[in-house]
């Protein structure tokens, strides 16, 4: 069980331009991206830029959560501020990317909360501990399982590659 | 067991004489696509290998594709040091099917796999770029993917643990009628599903208007399959596609024409009419929010963008400039054109196209992606409109949150050119 804060609400179809616009997708590292995590809504990338997100604060949003571009950058973005994203649902590619790259993801299908809200968020259960509600959590795909254990995508390829398995002949 | 025409390509894929929708398997890829995210690709794929005692080599670097288009030329100095870090890589490992700025055989990557015979029915074609989903329109599996997973993709030559995804059978009965455009069907059907109500599954194209359709039209179809969260969309190969395959495309090879069997499992069907259709818009800001032009016509554009993956091909530009040839762009309003790729291009300037858009007003540029995500060209001032047959109006897409994006075929965008206004192109230039 984890508690955290609730640091921005935002609703469906949160896409990868406002999660990281396209005219940063020249800046590729890692190290970098994190500057441009929502760069359109100035208030919020100004808190992050700042320091004022403590590590672990939750960015609550609605279904389709990064729909759009395969663009990594809006992954690591927020990785680099350790933001954990709780949403009704998530577009294929960001979820992939997610696990990927060890983003926390928690899909809610009926999660409600508002930015300020507290959260204790279980293995198959989460509460909003502002209002008492709690709603279920449902589990990353079992397909990407072995990725998540291996710590992402590097690491498992890595060990894929070294067990000499997987590569084609 | 019956298979969908995706499940007959990943039993192929994975040596296995069937597999079942949720099953999890690990793919071989035939063709890997990247545009300037290589950069991104080559750093992971090199963090891959770091520590291992093993060389960072691909496993087939005949199999991968690198086509410069989302900021071309180079916009700035960072672009162009990707730019060449990507082509330093691309000598060093002999990848022959790499695409630089070149007016001969550059252009938008979704255009170029297609036509130099790159993509082929029944293929697994995976690429860091959402509208990877287009090359279904040639009956291959094609999905979009990040940019480490490409890196995983160069070491192992296979896609790591995929599920089988469900299909949903997209049934497009009737006919077309001039100037309602395949842009349109995928509209309503984007307005239909919701974007996200094809999420994780496959749409697979049949009907009439499917059959009767060219492959650029399933090219539009597939491509903006995505904004409706679907994995991938196809049309299972046909004759048509092997027209194209063999006139347009330079293929000599045996092709392997794979169509799903005829009791499939398909988890819904949708039907669509084609004969009764509208002219469609997706308005601001999402992609699922359609609705028939009439219903907002009138509407004030101050930017006209005909191109893209979407629309940038020979017979999109061929219709706006039908529509535009002795006409003007209206004042107040700009135009902006840019074909798919520079083979199209020459083939625009060719059949005069390119003179008739240019003498309206338009504004002809070179191919790529730059206008269509707002990173190269094009940008709209605070509080102005986009009328565009790109694939996306989410806030901000075009490089300015303060403007709005409507999506439309090129017929609808011609014709709101002429007026200014958003237009009904059945209404003979009339808003």
């Amino acid at each position: 069980m984890s508690r955290a804060r609730v640091v921005l609400a935002l609703g469906d179809d949160v896409s990868t331009d406002q999660i990281y616009p396209g005219r940063y997708m020249a800046t590729v590292l890692p190290t970098e991206t994190p500057q441009y995590a929502f760069a359109d809504h100035d208030a919020f990338n100004a808190r992050l830029k700042s320091g004022g997100v403590p590590l672990g604060s939750v960015i609550v949003a609605g279904r389709n959560f990064g729909c759009g571009s395969s663009r990594e950058q809006a992954v690591s973005a927020l990785k680099g501020h350790e933001l954990v994203i709780v949403a009704k649902s998530f577009a294929r590619i960001f979820l992939q990317n997610a696990i990927n790259l060890g983003l926390k993801l928690v899909e809610a299908p009926d999660v409600v909360a508002a930015e300020g809200d507290d959260l204790a968020i279980g293995v198959s259960e989460l509460t909003n501990l502002a209002s008492g509600r709690r709603c279920g959590i449902r589990p990353l795909p079992a397909a990407r399982q072995a990725v998540m254990d291996a710590g992402g995508l590097i690491p498992y390829t890595r060990q894929r590659l070294l067990a000499g398995k997987g590569a084609r002949a | 067991m019956s298979m969908t025409v995706v499940q007959k390509i990943l039993a192929r894929a994975t040596g296995r004489r069937v597999v079942a929708v949720g099953d999890v398997v690990e793919p071989a890829v035939d063709l890997a696509m990247s545009h300037e995210n290589a950069a991104l690709v080559i750093n992971q794929f090199l963090e891959v290998y770091r520590d291992t005692g093993l060389e960072a080599k691909p496993w087939d670097p005949s199999r991968i594709a690198i086509i410069f288009d989302h900021r071309v030329p180079a916009e700035s100095p960072k672009t162009a040091t990707n730019q060449k870090k990507v082509r330093e890589f691309v000598a060093a490992q002999g990848i022959a099917k790499f695409h630089d700025i070149r007016g001969d055989e550059g252009g938008i990557c979704h255009q170029v796999l297609p036509e130099n015979g790159y993509v082929r029915p029944g293929q697994v074609v995976v690429g860091t770029d959402s509208h990877t989903t287009s090359h279904g329109a040639l009956g291959a599996f094609a999905f979009g993917i990040g940019a480490t997973e490409m890196a995983s993709v160069w070491a192992l030559g296979r896609a790591m643990n995929i599920e089988v995804p469900a299909t949903i059978k997209v049934e497009v009965t009737g006919a077309l009628s001039d100037p309602v455009t395949p842009k349109d069907l995928v509209l309503q059907l984007v307005g239909r599903l919701g974007s996200g109500g094809a999420a994780f599954h496959v749409l697979e194209f049949h009907g009439e208007a499917i059959e009767a359709m060219s492959t650029s039209g399933r090219l539009t179809l597939c491509n903006m399959s995505v904004e409706a969260g679907a994995t991938s969309g196809i049309v299972p190969a046909d004759d048509e596609t092997l027209r194209y395959l063999r006139e347009e495309a330079g293929v000599a090879d045996d092709l392997d024409i794979m169509t799903p069997e005829a009791d499939a499992p398909y988890a819904r069907v949708v039907e669509l009419d084609a004969t009764s259709l509208e002219p469609q818009v997706a308005c601001p800001h999402t992609v699922d929010n359609v609705r028939p032009v009439s219903s907002v016509a009138g509407t004030r554009v101050h930017q006209i963008v005909i191109g893209s993956c979407t629309n940038g091909r020979l017979d999109d530009i061929a219709l706006a400039a039908r529509i535009l040839k002795g006409k003007k762009v209206a004042r107040g309003t700009r135009m902006i054109v840019f074909p798919a790729s520079g083979r199209i291009y020459q083939q625009a300037v060719a059949a005069g196209y390119v003179t008739d858009l240019m003498r309206a007003g338009a504004v002809v540029m070179n191919s790529g992606c730059g206008p269509c995500l707002g990173v190269h060209q094009g940008a709209l001032g605070d509080g102005e409109v986009a009328l565009s047959t790109t694939n996306r109006n989410f806030r901000g897409r075009m490089g300015n949150p303060a403007s709005e994006v409507y999506l439309c075929s090129p017929a609808v965008a011609a014709a709101s050119a002429v007026t200014g206004v958003i237009t009904d192109p059945r209404n003979g230039g009339a808003a």
